[in-house]
């Protein structure tokens, strides 16, 4: 299957609307709206967070301690969010967060797919004990519940920036390495791959150049896909308390953080919740539309 | 059918293997026990003796072959923290675990299953909607924030509940629903796409003409042709479950395998994570044959090989 664009169905509208509307609407359907609205506000937070931050999300002020969002009080706009144990600004740490949250996502998924779509291309092309190595490998791997995985390796490198990408990186290079292998499987038997290598193209130009364009579409789907569960785990790991460290500010941690103010200060976990769930949300919606448009065969996995 | 299931169990075991290997790996890397367990003033003969007394100068693969060689007598070492030897201290914690991944692995297939064919059979309407809503939702909320709001609702605002610990049953009902949230909305996604696929078949139409019930004809001849998929993905929920009760067992205080981690990881207690972890890997690795091995039971189109 090579034919990757499908043509969506055609939007129901009335005939009276004219041909330019439901060309507009047609192309509307074609973007991912709702995800763009659910993820805008996290990027932006994410790329000008200082910018737009009212408050030095690590500021703190006792006088103003665990005070509930302005708004409900008749404050206005002081603190949009309420402020902390420590009276630091709830909505400056929020958008704090939203930076370790996609840093270490994108960059964890990032690398991790640079692994696994190597490791899946090399095992399908050339197969034989290299193959069974590697998938044995995957196999092991994933034999571990993932969140112990990341527990034991957060244990073994110390917690910091760094040692969360590298988690992620190695909890998800495996569901790479199979579908990429998969594909490649499938890929190289068709006739122009044989029809390379009668011609005497080598190993590492016919993968590059004729493999890898063919797998590369499902590799993003697995991506995108993995995006919204690299978050949560981050978020898992900080609120376990083997994420970022201070001072860079993780929703998790946030979370954890307010245990101890649950009877009085519903603020402190809700916020930081609502950013988790909102990006979340917003990556999951955009993975399932990016692999409707690109791979509607992987529908349900 | 042997010779699979044999076949399966060797990569089963291989698995088991190679977790051993990285959770001693890992467990080593995560720095030196002495520092912590001898007091700040100790001298570096006393620190010496420990690590001769703990094995800990021998050579790594000395060491991971001593590891083994007890490991699989069932003697992990003793845990250095809570002074008993690591398997027992485990195995204690075990039934406490087990009980909440049951419970929330029940919940989550009856809510999971019913919600799904319901929906499923009636497509388009505001039920079916609703019940999309919130798969898209459950499937986005972190386990560990909905504990949160729930011990904030449930037992502080409420009372209802209490917020933590193990005890009565009222105790295991917050953190049995919160880890049930997750997979809950993974099986009812399935299990409607997995209906949805087989309600437009002619053996659905044909039991209809027959006369059957509507209940018969979905939850018989409809169900039954759906249970793969949807039996796999119980297989794997009940098996993340175990892994999954490391986060809802920090939240609620629940004294199972997970907060046992948790806990042995702080205290760099080498022994007890080894032991817990090797617990629950080989009870993932054994689950997951078992859901490999339960597909001829659904479907005798499958033939082992």
């Amino acid at each position: 299957m090579t034919e990757h664009h499908v043509d969506m169905p055609a939007e129901n509208l009335s005939a009276e609307a004219g041909p330019r509307r439901a060309a507009f609407f047609r192309t509307l359907g074609d973007w991912p709206i709702l995800p763009i609205i659910l993820l805008l506000p996290i990027i932006l937070f994410g790329v000008f967070g200082p910018l737009i931050s009212p408050y030095d999300p690590s500021a703190v002020n006792p006088a103003v301690a665990l005070r509930p969002p302005s708004w409900l009080t008749g404050d206005g706009l002081a603190h949009l969010f309420g402020t902390d144990y420590l009276g630091r600004d709830v909505f400056s740490r929020v958008i704090a967060g939203a930076r370790a949250s996609l840093l270490v996502s994108f960059f964890g998924v990032g690398i991790a797919g640079i692994v696994g779509i190597t490791v899946g291309l090399i095992s399908g092309y050339f197969g034989g004990w290299l193959d069974t190595v590697l998938m044995r490998l995957v196999d092991i791997q994933m034999s571990m519940p993932a969140i112990l995985l990341a527990l034991l390796i957060s244990a073994a490198l110390g917690s910091g920036l760094v040692t969360v990408i590298a988690v992620i990186a190695i909890v998800f290079w495996t569901n790479y390495a199979r579908v990429v292998r998969a594909e490649t499987l499938s890929v190289k038997s068709r006739d122009y791959v044989a029809m390379a290598r009668v011609l005497g193209c080598p190993d590492v130009r016919l993968i590059r150049r004729h493999i890898l364009p063919n797998v590369i579409d499902s590799a993003l789907v697995v991506a995108s896909l993995q995006l919204g569960a690299a978050v949560m785990l981050e978020a898992s790991l900080s609120f376990l308390g083997l994420g970022v460290q201070p001072p860079a500010v993780a929703w998790g941690k946030m979370i954890a953080e307010s245990k101890l103010y649950l009877a009085t200060a519903w603020w402190l976990p809700f916020f930081p919740g609502v950013a988790l769930v909102v990006t979340v949300l917003g990556t999951n919606m955009f993975g399932d539309w990016l692999r409707d448009k690109l791979d509607p065969r992987l529908r349900n996995t | 059918m042997l010779r699979y299931a044999l076949k399966r169990l060797g990569v089963g075991l291989l698995c088991l293997v190679g977790v051993s290997i990285i959770i001693f790996v890992a467990m080593r890397l995560a720095g030196d026990p002495t520092l912590l367990l001898l007091p700040d003033d100790a001298t570096d003969q006393d620190r010496i003796e420990l690590r001769q007394e703990l094995g800990l100068d021998k050579p790594l693969p000395v060491q991971y072959a001593i590891f083994v060689t007890d490991a699989v007598q069932g003697d992990f070492g003793m845990s250095t923290r809570w002074k008993m030897p690591a398997m027992e201290l485990v195995l204690a914690r075990l039934p406490a675990t087990l009980q909440l991944a049951g419970l929330a692995f029940s919940i989550a297939v009856a809510i999971g299953l019913l919600s799904g064919v319901t929906s499923a059979t009636t497509r388009g309407s505001v039920f079916d909607q609703g019940v999309r809503l919130c798969v898209t939702l459950g499937l986005a909320v972190p386990v560990f924030w909905v504990g949160l709001i729930f011990i904030m609702v449930f037992a502080v605002d409420l009372g209802w509940f209490p917020t933590s610990g193990r005890g009565s049953f009222a105790h295991l009902i917050l953190p049995a629903v919160t880890m049930a949230l997750n997979p809950a909305a993974a099986m009812s996604r399935l299990s409607r796409s997995a209906m949805l696929g087989v309600l437009g078949a002619d053996y659905i139409k044909m039991a209809r003409v027959k006369g059957n019930s509507e209940a018969r004809v979905v939850w018989k001849h409809g169900l039954r042709n759906a249970a793969i998929p949807v039996a796999t993905l119980a297989g794997i929920q009940l098996a993340n479950m175990i892994g999954n009760t490391v986060v809802v067992e920090t939240i609620f205080a629940w004294p199972g395998i997970g907060k046992l981690i948790i806990d042995a990881i702080f205290a760099r207690d080498f022994a007890v994570v080894q032991a817990a972890i090797c617990v629950v890997a080989a009870a993932y690795i054994i689950l997951n044959l078992a859901v490999d091995l339960t597909y001829g039971l659904l479907d005798p189109q499958i033939r082992y090989d």
